[in-house]
């Protein structure tokens, strides 16, 4: 079975010469998106993670009385949702990176703390991250002051009351616009390729580099992968929307 | 800490003297002074915009003051070092709109406090909201949303909530208001029994039949200050003030 799905792909490859997905025959070339899809999979996993923390936790100190505190955040959001991302990623990695400290394993590499794919998930998360905040924020605007009121006046701290009450109700207003920010987060993911994170549009590239031959079914491979990626998020995100609804509340 | 280790039952379990309040530049508190002993019941009436609110949520420091003294138990209410945790153990409060937390049953809306705010074991927590359920009269509405229950069941289940944290005091800001006049009883039925276990209830209200059955004492406000207050008897049917007159005139 696996043979004769080698073989028609090696066969097709001969017939139509601009079409060699040669990653489905070769190994050394499956190895490699393999290498890929794990790098892409772990870096989307990771910075969805990452930016919705950073949402849940800058909406929390956009919401705090201390002045220093929401300036922070306001000047993070500004400076992160007005830049581009990809530039955002360069500077993350050439100017900072060049600011970390660095561990020599065998006393003769210098290797930096933060790698490539480190980087990658810091700016990533924190570019879209900050687009959660303000996703969040709109949220949290959602929820009645009176609702925050009855639980203070129930003695449960500004924390408590933003942990239990109105992230909670925050969070199913905020849930479609998260869902959108996310969708793109995994997209965004591609430009880690640029500071040689080994994903999957960097393995497709040193695929078609090459094989020139292997480019379009390469970029074919590419569309499939993420149109799954992001059928999985948005297929978990609704799920995860139907599991809050609450019944005879909101629509 | 001080004031708080000499108060003893016999004195006001609220004392409030000459409260000032303002909202920017308006003054909607004038000088109030009110002292309420343990186990009376309370009831400020007054016109709309006269204070009513403002007055009771500063009692629970849901507002601040700009003069004068709020005592809860000896303890001053505004004194910036106060825990304010410690004052809204000892005062429930109960609103116009219920705001029960709307992703919660009605079981949890009732455990919430206690257990995260008392730390207290979650199974006798349980066991005291489930008893609560019933004192209220909502048996078999445990696991039903807010937003599945009538107004009246809502607001009573509000009730609960605030009981389940045994305060010594409880504040009810026109808690019928918003209700269907059917529903209005249930709730009031609920307050009069709490009212008769010996419960502290300082009470905003409407309902002056209410009022005069219930109340040990009524205040009436009028644009920030006290004009009248008394007995209810005394109260309603003699009233001296032509504020309080007019007042009584239009509402009953
Ligand atoms: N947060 C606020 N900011 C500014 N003004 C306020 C605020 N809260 C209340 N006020 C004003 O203070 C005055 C008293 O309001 P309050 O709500 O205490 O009246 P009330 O006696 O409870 O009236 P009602 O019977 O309509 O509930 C009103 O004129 C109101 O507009
Ligand atoms: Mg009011």
């Amino acid at each position: 079975m696996l043979e004769s799905f080698a073989d028609f792909f090696q066969q097709f490859a001969q017939e139509n010469p601009r079409w060699n997905f040669i990653f489905f025959y070769e190994e050394k070339q499956a190895g490699k998106i393999w290498t890929g899809l794990k790098y892409t999979v772990w870096l989307s996993i990771a910075c969805v993670i990452f930016s919705v923390i950073i949402g849940v936790i800058g909406a929390w100190l956009q919401g705090s009385n201390q002045r220093i505190a929401r300036a922070v955040v306001q000047g993070y959001i500004q400076l992160f949702r007005n830049t581009p991302p990809f530039v955002q990623l360069l500077f993350f990695y050439f100017a900072l990176g060049a600011f970390t400290p660095t561990y020599s394993p065998d006393g003769w590499l210098e290797v930096p703390i933060i790698s490539n794919v480190g980087w990658a998930i810091i700016s990533l998360s924190f570019f879209a991250g900050a687009f959660n905040v303000e996703i969040f924020r709109a949220g949290i605007e959602a929820v009645p002051h009176s609702t925050q009121e009855a639980s203070e006046s129930l003695g449960m701290s500004r924390l408590q009351t933003y942990r239990y009450v109105v992230l909670p109700l925050a969070l199913r207003v905020s849930l479609p616009a998260l869902n959108n920010n996310l969708v793109n987060l995994v997209k965004t993911t591609t430009q880690a390729f640029a500071i040689a994170v080994p994903e999957l549009l960097y393995q497709c590239v040193t695929i078609w580099n090459d094989y020139p031959s292997a480019q379009y079914p390469a970029m074919l491979l590419m569309f499939v992968v993420y149109i799954g990626m992001v059928g999985i998020l948005v297929f978990g995100m609704s799920r995860w929307e139907r599991a809050l609804r609450i019944p005879g509340y909101g629509k | 800490m001080t004031a708080n280790s000499t108060w003893t039952p016999d004195q006001p379990i609220v004392s409030i003297k000459n409260v000032q309040k303002s909202f920017g530049d308006f003054q909607v508190l004038k000088g109030i002074d009110m002292d309420i002993q343990k186990g009376e019941v309370i009831c400020i009436i007054g016109p709309s915009g006269s204070g009513k609110s403002t007055l009771i949520r500063c009692i629970n420091a849901l507002n601040d003051i700009q003069g004068g003294s709020i005592k809860v138990e000896g303890q001053e209410v505004h004194d910036p070092d106060l825990d304010k945790l410690e004052l809204r153990k000892k005062v429930g409060m109960v609103f116009q709109q219920y705001n029960l937390f709307p992703h919660k049953t009605v079981l949890q809306n009732i455990m919430m406090a206690p257990v995260l705010v008392l730390k207290e074991n979650k199974a006798e927590v349980e066991e005291r909201a489930r008893s609560l359920v019933k004192k209220v009269r909502l048996g078999g509405k445990e696991d039903a949303y807010p937003g599945e229950l009538s107004g009246g069941q809502q607001q009573r289940v509000a009730i609960a909530r605030s009981l389940a944290m045994r305060p010594d005091i409880m504040l009810f800001d026109e808690v019928t208001a918003a209700l269907d006049p059917e529903t209005v009883k249930e709730v009031l039925v609920t307050i009069k029994d709490l009212a008769e276990d010996g419960m502290t209830c300082i009470l905003v209200t409407h309902e002056m039949g209410f009022a005069r059955e219930v109340a040990d004492h009524i205040y009436f406000t009028d644009r920030g200050v006290i004009v009248e207050h008394g007995p209810p008897n005394t109260f309603f049917d003699s009233a001296k003030d032509e504020r309080t007159k007019l007042f009584l005139s239009q509402i009953l």
